[in-house]
């Protein structure tokens, strides 16, 4: 399972950084957020490219 | 584009901040002035005594009171957050070019959407401006631009700057004869709204900017880096019942010139954007967001308000700001230097985020 940690980075930041991991279309992708902005913006990005997203604390856990 | 809680959110703080910036004028605001973050600051500044531009002195209490809608709505909402510590000091400059390249255009990213509405064809020339400077800042990000991460911080420090603007308030209300104000007549630092209309619309504005997370600069970049289009309802609405409200009431004038507090240089008016959108990108919001993520106790946000209170003196001491008749030599050079300082800082910022990464 990979993960990025995008904890205490300013948007979109935690998008770009996102993106760039779904690049090579992973199956699954753990994304570390902080903050709500951060939260919100990863899902909206993720689930607008396909994936599903569910949300685990500060853990956005996303699978094909 | 399908149309989400998120845009309807984003919708309504729209139409709310159009509204808002509409009654401000009508009650006494500058003209195409109902909100203009950039030259709020600098008003104040000037009340403070850090300037000494007779035309643009005054305690605007729209600012304080945005900050603390969005100080009282983020603690209510759990989303008050005390952080800080991602490059300071880099803010605090990036502020000072945001303010300069916002007063060479005379207004900042909210104000040009409501000169826009009202038919002032400089303030598309400035939006044209914004967006390449906003595209300059995606190809940074793209390639790994990043200020640091910040760090949690302490309840206090948090607080800090929320207390600040309630220290503002109590000046204004209790001690005016400390602060410095534009005589009757002397520009547009005379011309406001009642305190009270200023303070409550401001917090409503300051509420519902935190909950919706508008940011002026946040649509294009989204637009560019993702094809989002979430973030750029807000100034969408923000144009479009300006434009309604501007015709009903007789306001809307189509033409460059004539147009109340701005200039018809467009290549100043296209650079001066350049620079706020680029400074904007960098920072990661708009003068609005900074205002309201350093309400939600970000202190790496109240260090470039800081910054831009501080860049707000400077273009007054050295002739910066551009006025009614053009902008001015030491405006047009501190331009270009401010430009290139933001694209040295964008590289220099790139490659340290790549070894980072």
């Amino acid at each position: 399972m990979r993960e990025i940690d995008t904890r205490g980075l300013s948007c979109p930041q935690p998008v770009v950084m996102t993106k760039k991991a779904l690049a090579d279309k992973p199956d699954a992708l753990n994304v570390l957020v902080d903050n709500r902005a951060a939260l919100e913006n990863v899902s909206r990005y993720a689930k607008a490219v396909g994936y599903t997203v569910a949300v685990d604390g500060w853990t956005l856990k996303l699978t094909k | 584009m399908s149309i989400t809680k998120e845009k309807k959110v984003l919708a309504v703080t729209g139409v709310f901040v159009g509204l808002g910036a509409g009654l401000l004028v009508l009650w006494g605001n500058p003209q195409n002035m109902g909100f203009c973050i950039a030259c709020f600051i600098r008003d104040i500044a000037g009340s403070l005594h850090l300037h000494g531009a007779g035309a643009v002195q005054y305690m605007r209490p729209e600012i304080p009171a945005m900050v603390l809608g969005a100080f009282i709505l983020s603690m209510a909402r759990g989303e008050f957050q005390p952080r800080g510590g991602s490059s300071p000091m880099l803010r605090f400059l990036f502020g000072f070019t945001m303010m300069v390249g916002a007063l060479v255009f005379l207004g900042c990213p909210l104000r040009m959407m409501l000169r826009l509405g009202a038919g002032d064809l400089n303030a598309l020339v400035g939006l044209l401006g914004f967006a390449a400077g906003v595209w300059v800042g995606t190809l940074f990000l793209n390639r790994g631009f990043s200020l640091g991460r910040s760090q949690n911080l302490g309840r206090l420090e948090g607080t800090s700057f929320s207390g600040l603007q309630i220290v503002l308030l109590i000046l204004l209300v209790a001690f005016p004869t400390l602060l410095v104000f534009s005589k009757a007549g002397a520009g547009p630092g005379a011309m406001h709204a009642p305190i009270i209309a200023s303070l409550l619309i401001g917090l409503v504005v300051g509420a519902f900017a935190q909950r919706s997370r508008l940011c002026m600069a946040g649509g294009i970049r989204d637009l560019i880096l993702f094809g989002d289009s979430t973030l750029i309802t807000a100034p969408i609405f923000i144009f479009l019942f300006t434009l309604i409200w501007s015709l009903a009431t007789g306001t809307f004038h189509l033409s460059f010139a004539g147009q109340p507090v701005a200039h018809t240089s467009s290549l100043w008016n296209f650079l001066g954007m350049t620079v706020v959108g680029l400074s904007a990108v960098l920072l990661g919001g708009c003068p609005l967001r900074q205002l309201i993520l350093a309400g939600e106790g970000n202190t790496d946000s109240a260090l470039t308000v800081l910054g831009m209170t501080f860049g707000a003196a400077i273009a007054h001491g050295f002739s910066l700001a551009s006025s009614g008749k053009g902008p001015t030599t030491n405006g047009k050079v501190m331009t270009l230097v401010c430009l290139a300082f933001l694209v040295i800082c964008g590289v220099i910022m790139t490659k340290r985020g790549k070894e980072h990464a």
